[in-house]
Order: C-alpha cells, then structure tokens, then sequence
C-alpha cells in the first residue's frame, strides 16, 4: 500500500468519548450527588446524558439504548438498591445489551455490594468516595483507542 | 458490532443498530458511507423541524409538547438534541432528555442527544447523515434542537425544512437574538413564556424588526405559547404546516434540497481533503518540510492536493 492511501485510511476526528447515562432510580429526589458526578465526569471529557428524576429500570435501559452509551451510572439514596440496581441488569438482559456496564453510587452497605457485584452490578461507590476514584475506574475500564 | 451485522440490525428495526450507526455518523467513521448508500434504496427524507434559541427559552419543552402532539396524528418522531462539548475537557452534559421523558417508552419517539463536539462543520454533516439514517429506520419527522450560541444554529438552519426560533419575554433577549443574525434564518418565531408580562412588547419588536426588513414572499409569523402548559402548540404546529405548504406551492422546497445536497458534497470533499492533509503534514517529510522553509503556506497546499489526487478519498470509504 502506498503512503498515499495509506494516510487515506483513517479521518483524523478524535476516537469518540465514552458515553455515559447517568440516572436516578426510583423514588428519590436526592439528586446533588449525582449532579456532582455528571459535572466531574464532564471535566474528565466524558458525554453525560443526565434523565432526571424518578427513572424506571425500562427508562433508563431504553435511554442507554438510544443514546448509545457504553456505560449506566445510577444513583439511589433511598435504599431499594437490592431491588433496582439488579432490574436495571436484568432489563439489559432482556433487551440483550449486556455489554452495557453498570455502575452506581449511593448509601449501599457492605454486604450488599457484594451481592450486588454477584448480580452484574460492576461498581458500587459510596458516600466519601472521591470523585476521580470515579473518574480513574471508568477510564481504566475504557482506555482510550 | 461489524459493519454488517449492524446494517442487518438497522433494517430489522432494532434501536441499537440505529443508535449505533449514528454514533459512526458522529465520530465520522468514512465506512458510515457502506451503510448509507445500502439504506439509500426507497428512504425517503423525513421533514426536519429545527429549533433553536437562548438558553431557558424552553426549548426542549416546546419540542416534548410538539412530540406529544406528533404522536396524536401517528407520526413517528425523532429528536436530535445538540448540546455543546466543553472546549477544554471534551466532555459533554447532555440533559435534553430530561423534559422529554414521558415520550421515553413510545417505540414511535427516538431522542438521541449529540455534542457538538466543535468539529469544523462536522455537526451540520453529522446530523444531515443522521437525518439520513433515521428516514431509512421509518422516522417521518426529525426535530433538530440546538442551543443559539454560535454558529450551531446555522448549520441547523442549512438543514432544517423549517426552522423555528424560540425567544423569551423579559430578558432583553428578543433584540439580543434578532441583532445575532436570527431574523434571517427564522421561518416562524416563537415567543415562549408568553404567560410572562412583556411576551406583548418582544412579539411587537420581533413585528417591527420584520417591518424593517425587506419584503420577502415568506413573512416568518409570530406565535406566542407556554410550552409547559401546553398552550399555543398547536399553533405553531400549524404555522409549520403553512411554511412547509409555502415551500411546496413556491419550488423552494426542491430547490432547498437540492442546495442542501450540494452542501453535503462540498463539506465531505472538505471533511476528507483536510484530513489527508493532516496526514500529510504531520507524517509526509517531503510537504511538512516545504511548509518549513516556505513559512507561508500556499505551496504546501497545492503539492497536498496534486500529490493526493483520486486518494483523497478515506480507505474505508472507497468502492
């Protein structure tokens, strides 16, 4: 191949950001958090699609989907992680996008990150937690290309 | 997802393999070309709807009240929310979503927020090719709703059948926008809020602005409304309808589609000619050496594009 054709290969864009839905589950309204989050990850260069408040786990699946994202952050302070961190994993399955990975954030108890791990949730992250423990999970988990 | 599994996951209707090409349409993938031109066969252009407007104008409320009032009349509705990347960071806060989610479950609404990402035209080619892509999935109405801060709402402009700019009462703003350049690119102006004291005075200043300028066939009308009540939705729906007759009835639809594919061609000549000669500038000793001694950059410039020739064309874009 020529030099020529093969500078044509690639179009010099950048590699796209890592697209993240962040979300609150449920009845919950404590939403400072996770706009704490969103602003962090923005300065970290990845997309945030923020939905708001008051997300079913078929919502926020649905909006994964659309959206494209490669990643599900969800935040919950009202203790039904147990009920709707694994709906969100299991609507994945469902809609066959297990490739998606889910995070959350919230006051989860020790013993329930655990079981939460076992279920396919792949992080928990809780009060106290800094934010680029965050930031420096998601980008070892997807280095840039 | 290969390529071709995903053109096959796009013509079963599967969201993702809508969401996905879109996604190679934004990162300007050249191979995006393969899909296109195999979805091209019998797709029809949706009518594309574009907003713009200030910041808290209520945008992406007027567009939730709008598809609500689509999905009455059975129409399948996709929004392309463009918000903007940070410039430093890259990064992005995409919240369109938020005002739209009771549409989040209608498998007849796609939203899919975009960043603009500050690509050199790259949104105005961007989201023509994924205008393309959501006609090809059945879409039969696209909202393109970007912030007015820029240049964005030009581009929507360049794109859009009808572009609506959305201004506010009592913020001053209705001159701030009508002196950026807005009065020009608006087909129908619509002043939100109008439940606010002043929405009178900023639709007699947008009236008295058109007044001044020159007699057009089209006189873009002025719609008061209040999204979030639902109030004056129908309205604008129905001036839209009146531009979208105009347009037919005078031969200005044709001829916009055909400028508008002539813009496409001449930015993906762009797109693909700037990007060789990235590659050439930064990995061609020959070009980056003359650009040296030249200190000026004329010549340096022709020897790319002599040099380059038929190769402009990206790798996994060619036949």
């Amino acid at each position: 191949m020529s030099e020529l054709a093969a500078a044509g290969a690639q179009v010099e864009e950048p590699a796209r950001p890592v697209r993240i839905v962040l979300a609150k589950v449920g009845l919950d309204g404590h939403d400072r958090g996770v706009k704490v989050v969103a602003r962090a990850l923005r300065d970290a260069g990845f997309e945030i699609i923020y939905t708001g408040l008051r997300q079913t786990p078929q919502m926020v699946v649905e909006a994964a989907l659309q959206e494209d994202a490669q990643v599900i952050g969800l935040s919950l302070h009202s203790g039904a992680h147990m009920t709707l961190f694994p709906a969100v994993v299991e609507e994945l399955r469902r809609r066959r996008a297990e490739d998606i990975v889910v995070f959350g954030g919230g006051i989860v108890p020790e013993d329930d990150i655990v079981e939460l791990k076992k279920q396919g949730v792949a992080e928990i992250f809780t009060p106290g937690a800094p934010l680029q423990s965050i930031i420096d999970w998601l980008r070892n988990r997807f280095p840039a290309r | 997802m290969p390529e071709r599994n995903l053109l096959a996951e796009f013509k079963a209707g599967n969201i993702r393999g809508l969401a996905r090409a879109i996604s190679l349409v934004e990162q300007r993938d050249p191979s995006v070309r393969h899909l296109l031109e195999a979805l091209a066969n019998g797709a029809r252009r949706p009518r594309v709807l574009g907003f713009t407007g200030a910041p808290g104008t209520g945008k992406s409320t007027l567009v939730d009240a709008l598809v609500g009032n689509l999905r009455e009349s059975k129409l399948r509705v996709a929004v392309l929310a463009v918000d903007p990347n940070s410039p430093y960071s890259g990064g992005a806060i995409l919240g369109d979503r938020i005002r739209m989610q009771r549409h989040a479950l209608d498998p007849g609404v796609y939203i899919r927020s975009m960043g603009a990402r500050g690509h050199l035209g790259g949104l105005s080619v961007a989201s023509r090719e994924a205008v393309r892509l959501l006609g090809a999935f059945g879409f039969d109405e696209v909202i393109l709703e970007t912030v007015g801060v820029g240049q964005s709402e030009l581009e929507v402009a360049a794109i859009a059948d009808t572009t609506l700019v959305v201004l506010t009462p009592g913020l001053g703003d209705g001159v701030q926008m009508l002196k950026a350049g807005i009065m020009e690119i608006a087909d129908v102006f619509v002043v939100n809020k109008a439940d606010l004291p002043g929405a009178q005075k900023t639709m007699q200043e947008i009236r008295s602005m058109l007044n001044m300028g020159p007699k057009l066939s089209w006189r873009a009308p002025i719609v008061g409304a209040s999204a979030i009540k639902g109030e004056g939705v129908v309205e604008v729906l129905a001036a839209v309808e009146r531009h979208r007759a105009h347009l037919e009835a005078t031969g200005e639809a044709a001829k916009r589609a055909e400028a508008r594919l002539k813009d496409e061609a001449a930015d993906l000549v762009a797109e693909w000619a700037r990007a060789q000669a990235r590659r050439l500038l930064d990995h061609d000793e020959a070009v980056a050496g003359r650009l040296r001694r030249d200190r000026i950059p004329y010549a340096a410039a022709e020897e790319i594009l002599t040099r380059a020739g038929g190769r402009l064309v990206p790798e996994a874009a060619r036949t």
